[in-house]
């Protein structure tokens, strides 16, 4: 019917698709964005990730500046060497933005958690909890007789350690910050 | 102007201060403030549309022809949401305009008022920054603010939205050298590293082109004329996109015309064939670049773009310049005139008979009339009897978009008013008021196709209101010609919804608006009836019929690449059988 050589993969019906689908290996970046504290600078910044179909793995924002009216927003996200890169460019380019830092590919960094856990047992369980606890370097925060509730620190690794080793032991809920990071050094 | 004033009359001083003197609007209870104080001035013009996105699209026009940022001035609630598809129009295409939005009082705010909507959130995604102004201190200072953001690094639309209470208010005026413009200062200067590896580039290169768009229109005269000046220096062929046309001349000797889903062969082919390609202000879209992955295979690609986000956004640029056009051309040409203006001669020789051998095909010829008018023909007579004037440009979206930026010659800079990116529908004519506005003693005509045109016709209304004599040159197929273009290549020939029925009478429409009517639907007469209309001193409606079922070509279908074009009917037959023909 139609004479046009369409390859398979382009769509027949969209002038858009145009794009090939490659299967390049997706990373995971950390990202730190200064920005003015300024109403509607999250939303801002979310709505160029939806917009745009980038990944948000987790996102924390905090003035960090109080005179200088500035926030920090530290974003998780996965995404192909190119699109990280695009990402860090489109996010450079908002009129709200100061600084962004790559802090995946500008040499070491640290990155910290902040958990709560409720968990919930009584007798062995109870105690194998608490002794994880201590292992893991969590501390009680609050304690009825048949629950503890947990606040830990930690990598996102630690964190799902964790979580892992207590929901046989009776996890009933998981409140986690995000991820906050730094680069080291000065 | 300094003191205490009400945030209405800061509106009016900070567009007087920022060199503003139209303004583009309509009015409505969110604004009446600053309406008041409109009408207790003369030195802002105020142009009254008749519906919110014209006010959009005619500040797009003035601001392309200009230069400068377009104003526009609505109401809460409807009076925004009417202007969202010009802001987002203005957002693909980059051109700058300060949108001012009344919004309900701050106590009001989020409590559903009647005419109220979230315009900020509404607006974040598609401005290239807003504001809500909650106090009249810092009324005045963000729209100077608004002015820098909107006309610096990439141009774009910003809005500012101002509650009805923060207009009646008083407050402290900052004066526009007093106010922060904000840290938001884009790098205008490329790096001189990577200019010096392009000016070598450009010494060997066998078969180099320059591929160049808008960037070049915004970034001033300055950067159209040393793009003449490094073209003529060097001999390198150049194409440019749907939004760069006029940066070099369409006269030109290297001018090999518009590339693209119906650009030319020759510009096509060089594209795909060539192993330099410059990229002047252009953003790879995928109007242009067909398959990704047959694009141009064999060359290296320079992109020069003032914004960061653009460079490896679709295509991988292997120098990539970030800057301003003007500052980055003139850089080179300095680099590449040190180093001792070579290019490589014998080999562009080739490449240039290669290119007249593409240009042979003669990929614009059609078929000469049989008594109706094919619009390719009406758009080169209106081009035979228009080129000399001091002329503008404006358009609708679809074939007569693509049939006038083939046939119609552009010979300088922000002549050429069109929706490229986004599209719009209904674009051309509030367009056309805005440009007519901004040069009232130009001939300013509107190229369009009878089902675009309807989507903003009210706009005559102002164009009467204002004489202006803009020039609406209808190429009326009675069909939505590329959607049915489409449907014929790609659906079957089934033309769902493609075709206009119950259209009104043009010439009756003209003289019910108050402006003349001039019907044409012979090619005998084709060319009187283009003298009466540029004749007449006023607002025309220029209804000329033409053939139903003309296809815009060359076109490379989608998901193509750019040495797959299909030329013309031939590569089509059997596309349109009997059925079709019954169906329409």
């Amino acid at each position: 019917m139609s004479p046009l050589n369409i390859e398979k993969g382009s769509s027949k019906h969209s002038a858009y698709d145009l794009r090939d689908p490659h299967a390049e290996r997706l990373e995971r970046h950390t990202l730190a964005i200064i920005v003015d504290n300024e109403s509607g600078v999250l939303a801002r910044v979310i709505g160029l990730f939806s917009a745009r179909g980038y990944n948000i793995d987790s996102l924390t924002v905090a003035e960090v500046d109080h005179e200088g009216h500035r926030s920090r927003i530290t974003i998780v996200t996965t995404g192909t060497a190119q699109v990280i890169i695009q990402i860090k460019a489109q996010l450079e380019r908002m009129v709200s933005t100061h600084e962004v830092h790559d802090l995946t590919t500008e040499g070491p960094s640290v990155e910290r958690e902040l958990a709560l856990f409720k968990v919930a047992g009584k007798g062995e369980p109870r105690i194998e909890a608490l002794r994880l606890a201590e292992i893991f370097r969590a501390n009680v925060v609050d304690s009825t007789l048949e629950s503890f509730v947990f606040e830990m620190t930690g990598t996102p690794e630690k964190v799902d350690a964790f979580a892992e080793l207590m929901r046989p032991l009776g996890l009933r809920e998981v409140a986690r910050t995000g991820v906050a990071a730094l680069s080291r050094g000065q | 102007m300094t003191g205490q004033m009400t945030g209405a009359r800061m509106v009016i001083e900070a567009l007087k201060e920022q060199g503003v003197e139209v303004v583009f609007g309509y009015p409505g209870g969110a604004v009446l403030p600053i309406y008041d104080e409109l009408f207790q001035q003369n030195e802002i013009r105020h142009i009254l549309v008749r519906h919110e996105q014209g006010a959009v699209h005619a500040a797009e026009g003035y601001a392309r022809s200009t230069g400068k940022p377009g104003v526009v001035l609505v109401t809460s609630g409807p009076g925004a949401t009417n202007a969202v598809t010009g802001i987002v129009d203005a957002l693909m295409d980059s051109i700058p305009l300060v949108v001012l939005t009344g919004q309900v009082p701050t106590f009001m705010v989020g409590s559903d008022a009647f005419q109220e909507a979230d315009t900020v959130g509404i607006t974040r995604p598609c401005t290239k920054m807003n504001w809500l102004v909650k106090d009249t201190d810092k009324l005045a200072e963000t729209i100077h603010q608004a002015f820098h953001v909107a006309a610096s690094g990439r141009p774009g639309p910003v809005l500012v939205d101002i509650p009805k209470d923060v207009q009646f208010a008083t407050g402290a005026y900052v004066e526009k050298p007093q106010a922060r413009t904000s840290h938001y200062r884009p790098q205008v200067k490329g790096d001189r590293a990577r200019i010096e590896e392009l000016a070598a580039l450009i010494e060997t290169a066998e078969r180099p082109v320059f591929y160049t768009g808008g960037g070049v229109i915004n970034s001033g005269p300055e950067a159209s004329r040393l793009l003449r000046e490094l073209v003529a220096a060097t001999g390198i062929p150049i194409t440019s996109t749907l939004m760069g046309l006029g940066a070099y001349p369409a006269s030109g000797r290297e001018w090999i015309g518009m590339l693209g889903m119906h650009g030319t062969y020759e510009a096509n082919w060089a594209m795909h064939d060539c192993d330099l390609m410059i990229n002047i202000g252009a953003r790879f879209d995928d109007r242009i670049t067909g398959r990704i992955n047959a694009f141009s295979p064999g060359s290296k690609k320079a992109h020069i773009d003032i914004d960061p986000s653009s460079i490896n956004k679709v295509i991988h640029a292997d120098v990539p310049i970030i800057g301003d056009v003007s500052d980055v051309l003139a850089d080179l040409l300095e680099i590449w005139s040190a180093r001792g203006r070579k290019v490589n001669r014998p080999a562009l020789e080739r490449w240039w008979s290669q290119i007249d051998e593409w240009r042979a095909v003669d990929c614009l010829a059609y078929k000469p009339g049989t008594g109706i008018i094919r619009p390719q023909h009406a758009l080169a007579r209106l081009e035979a009897l228009t080129k000399e004037m001091d002329r503008y440009i404006t358009t609708e979206v679809g074939q007569h978009q693509m049939w006038a930026a083939q046939y119609l010659g552009f010979e300088d800079p922000n002549r050429w008013m069109t929706s490229g990116g986004l599209g719009t529908m209904g674009y051309g004519l509030p367009a056309s008021v805005g440009v007519q506005v901004a040069h009232p003693e130009a001939l300013v005509i509107n190229v369009a196709g009878e089902a675009s045109w309807l989507m903003n016709m009210q706009e005559m209304g102002t164009a009467v209101q204002y004489r202006l004599p803009i020039k609406q040159f209808i190429l009326n197929n009675e069909r939505l010609g590329m959607v049915r273009q489409w449907q014929e290549l790609l659906h079957g020939e089934r033309y769902s919804h493609s075709w206009s029925e119950a259209l009104p009478d043009f010439v009756k429409l003209a003289e019910a608006f108050g402006c003349k009517g001039i019907r044409c639907d012979s090619e005998e007469d084709l060319d009187d009836a283009i003298r009466e209309m540029l004749a007449y001193d006023g607002p025309v409606i220029f209804d000329c019929l033409v053939e139903k079922h003309e296809n815009c070509f060359p076109m490379i279908p989608s998901g193509n690449a750019h040495n797959d074009m299909i030329l013309g009917e031939a590569e089509t037959q059997g596309v349109i059988g009997a059925k079709g023909a019954v169906l329409v």
